[in-house]
């Protein structure tokens, strides 16, 4: 049934939108934007900032319009002096007590509060009074909280709630003294927080940001005894260009590598070489399971917020998870080992930079049983926005560099290797080789559309061998609680589950570049990054991880088999139940 | 920023206080906008809502302990200290304050060790800061319980605790 139409005008213009929609929307659809600061569409809708207040004749007072539906006549202003009064009062009122040590802040120049604040032209020390001043959360080895720069819009609350089920920050406390914490005031290394960085994705400010490990990365290479070598996860090269001007949805990997060639490390390398490790062990895993009656579904182990979010939530399941690594262990274990005793180094000086698209990565390095030479496999972990960063602080000019290629031996990377960066790609990796190993048809299929998409949850049935296998896909915790609570019960007769912490999958990590509330709700970021993900592996000739040579070369000379003694003690890890409270 | 005062007093809940919540929150958990009543049950029971309780309410009403932790520190009715066997209030109003009464309160908080809204660890004491009471005559005062101690100096405080202590 088409919705009813609802006729009004906004600032004087007539028009005509569907019943249900915002005041918000309806301006827009008439190429008026009006700002928000605590909106954000489906997960937060509170009417709370008081940012996108607007006048409609006969109402009381103005009104939010990210929460006030149209009605039949009506008339609003958006633009009068009364309305760009208020927004720029409760601006100054917001800068009154904000932390305005702008000029170095992080977040500088891709602030929503510092923006509005330029556009509505505020004093920011129009209002003095009583400021506040907040300890820091330096708890974790991945997230800085800084509530002195906090303007408690509450948009991390949501994304951890609705997006994750996570549910671990809130609002403490009343009036001034209203804070964003946790529960009994503990610090975020003391709850069940996964470290998947979605509330950085959505802060408008400063007040929440990845813990920088660039120092570090400058110390090593600037230490003459190391030697540095650095990796980047599939989803980097769809993310990092935007930071330098590129539309969302771009691939800048050539220029990428060669970015991170001029800061000096020793070797550039791909972690699509390890995501195609990956499917290797994963994929026997997976058959030894089916064959051996194994615990199923098998559920991957890719995405370390993941693992941290099952630990904490879902001890039971925990046989479920595929031993594998991640990538990014495995690129590390691998470097430490192999390539250290093929260059002649000691894995101790060998120091091993991951740039990954996520903030759990911090994390998932300090692990216990992810040292496979002995010492830490990754010495530091830099996401897509640090590293962004480090480029331009270097003085690389990252959009004159030529397109260059990573390195040998761990530079090549299968189509399918490169699919780990989006929801249903790790499924999609495994599926074009477990079909072809179970088959033995090379002329398999390479393309497995089912599990692609952006749907909350993906279900598949393939038929591969006289046996059906039943394969599940989701991104967002939230969807993956589902899709627990009902193995739990019983109801799942899936095979192998594929799950990514984040919406969308690693493309929208939480050390992704930050989009602002704007382009958040009126653009489907998840979806371009995803395409350029798929449309540069449909034109690799290369796309199934098993005819990746260098992962042949790996086990001919060093590993010997998939899920051999070797490649268990290197490449497999343990898990663990995790307390919450 | 005012700090959010968390006790330091062993929970001393017992079997009989958790099955009475669990079976108030039982009928409870089925109303629609349960946290309020159910906080307010959980409160009647133990007096207070540490930690030991906000984990009982957030496993029956299925909810994150934050979203309980967060509405239990928004409304004032809600207290997360237990309250001693003597609650020792300040009058802090006005005749009382210029009359000297800050230093009867720090002179308290010294002597039992705790500050503003806490309970001591054996939970013989709580202390409070008030507002008039109502007897500006006596400024200023303090009271104990029932029993009211008013004209006082710092000095008076130890002498006066010192009798509860042993009592």
């Amino acid at each position: 049934m088409e919705a009813k139409m609802i006729n009004l005008k906004v600032n004087g213009m007539p028009i005509s939108v569907p019943e249900g929609t915002t005041v918000l929307d309806a301006a827009k659809s008439i190429g008026i934007k009006i700002p928000t600061l605590c909106y954000l569409r489906d997960i937060n809708a509170i009417g709370a900032c008081r940012i996108c207040v607007v006048e409609v004749k006969g109402a009381r007072s103005l009104v939010a319009s990210c929460v006030f539906p149209v009605s039949e006549g009506m008339e609003v202003v958006t633009n009068s002096n009364k309305v760009l009064d208020s927004r720029k009062t409760t601006l100054e009122l917001l800068l009154s007590d904000h932390d305005k040590n702008c000029l170095g802040c992080v977040r500088s120049q891709s602030c929503e509060l510092q923006e509005l604040s330029n556009e509505y032209n505020c004093n920011p020390q129009r209002f003095s009074g009583k400021a506040i001043d907040y300890p820091l959360d330096l708890s974790t080895p991945y997230l800085i909280r800084d509530n002195n720069k906090c303007i408690l819009c509450r948009r991390c609350i949501a994304a951890c709630d609705k997006y994750q089920s996570v549910s671990v920050i809130g609002a403490n406390a009343r009036g001034f003294d209203t804070h964003i914490g946790c529960a009994f005031e503990r610090d975020l290394a003391d709850v069940p927080c996964v470290g998947c960085g979605q509330c950085i994705n959505v802060c408008p400010t400063g007040a929440l940001r990845e813990k920088e490990e660039i120092d570090d990365v400058l110390a090593a290479i600037a230490d003459p005894k190391k030697y540095v070598i650095a990796a980047t996860a599939p989803a980097v090269r769809i993310g990092l260009g935007e930071e330098f001007g590129s539309p969302v949805g771009s691939n800048v990997e050539g220029k990428m590598v060669a970015a991170i060639r001029r800061l000096g490390v020793k070797q550039v390398f791909d972690v699509d070489f390890t995501a195609d490790l990956t499917i290797l062990e994963e994929g026997t895993e997976f058959l030894g399971r089916v064959q051996n009656g194994g615990v199923l579904p098998m559920i991957t182990s890719c995405s370390p917020a993941w693992i941290k979010f099952i630990e904490h939530n879902f001890p039971d399941q925990i046989p479920n998870l595929s031993t594998c690594k991640s990538p990014q262990q495995m690129y590390g274990a691998i470097a430490k080992t192999y390539f250290a005793e093929k260059m002649g180094i000691d894995p101790k000086d060998m120091y091993v930079v991951s740039i990954m698209p996520c903030t759990a990565k911090k994390f998932e390095k300090t692990r216990g049983n992810q040292s496979a030479a002995g010492v830490p496999d990754i010495d530091a972990v830099l996401t897509t926005r640090e590293l962004a960063r480090l480029i331009k602080r270097q003085g690389i000019l990252f959009n004159d560099l030529p397109e260059e290629k990573f390195d040998a031996p761990f530079g090549i990377g299968s189509g399918a290797g490169l699919l780990f960066g989006v929801t249903g790609g790790v499924m999609e990796a495994a599926l074009r080789t477990v079909v072809e190993v179970l088959t033995g048809n090379e002329a398999g299929p390479v393309d497995f559309t089912e599990v692609r998409g952006m749907e909350d949850i993906k279900e598949a049935t393939y038929n591969v061998a006289g046996m059906d296998v039943k394969v599940a896909v989701t991104s967002g915790l939230a969807n993956a609680r589902k899709i627990m609570e009902s193995i739990k019960r019983g109801e799942c007769d899936y095979h192998f589950i594929e799950i990514m912490s984040c919406p969308g999958g690693c493309i929208n990590g939480g050390g992704q570049p930050i989009k602002t509330a704007y382009e958040r709700n009126n653009t489907d970021i998840k979806a371009k990054r995803a395409t350029a993900v798929y449309d540069t592996d449909k034109k690799m000739p290369l796309r199934k991880s098993h005819n990746n040579p260098a992962v042949k070369q790996l086990y001919k000379e060093f590993l010997g088999e998939p899920n051999s003694h070797k490649a268990h003690k290197i490449l497999h890890t343990k898990y663990g139940a995790r307390k919450n409270y | 920023m005012a700090e959010i005062k968390l006790t330091k007093v062993p929970f001393e809940g017992t079997a009989e206080q958790e099955s009475k919540l669990r079976q108030e929150l039982a009928s409870i958990k089925t109303w629609e906008g349960n946290l309020m009543p159910a906080l307010q049950a959980a409160q009647g029971i133990y007096g207070y809502l540490p930690i030991e309780v906000q984990k009982i309410v957030a496993e029956e009403l299925v909810l994150p302990l934050e979203k309980i932790f967060g509405t239990v520190t928004f409304y004032s009715q809600f207290t997360l200290n237990p309250r001693g066997k003597f609650l020792v209030s300040v009058c802090l109003g006005t005749a009382c304050y210029v009359k000297g009464a800050g230093d009867v309160f720090d002179a308290s908080k010294k002597k039992l060790g705790i500050s503003d809204g806490e309970c001591t660890t054996d939970r013989k004491f709580s202390l409070v800061s008030t507002r008039c009471i109502g007897c500006c005559g006596l400024a200023p005062v303090m009271t104990v319980n029932e029993h009211v101690y008013g004209k006082l100096v710092a000095d008076d405080v130890s002498g006066i605790l010192d009798t509860y202590i042993k009592a």
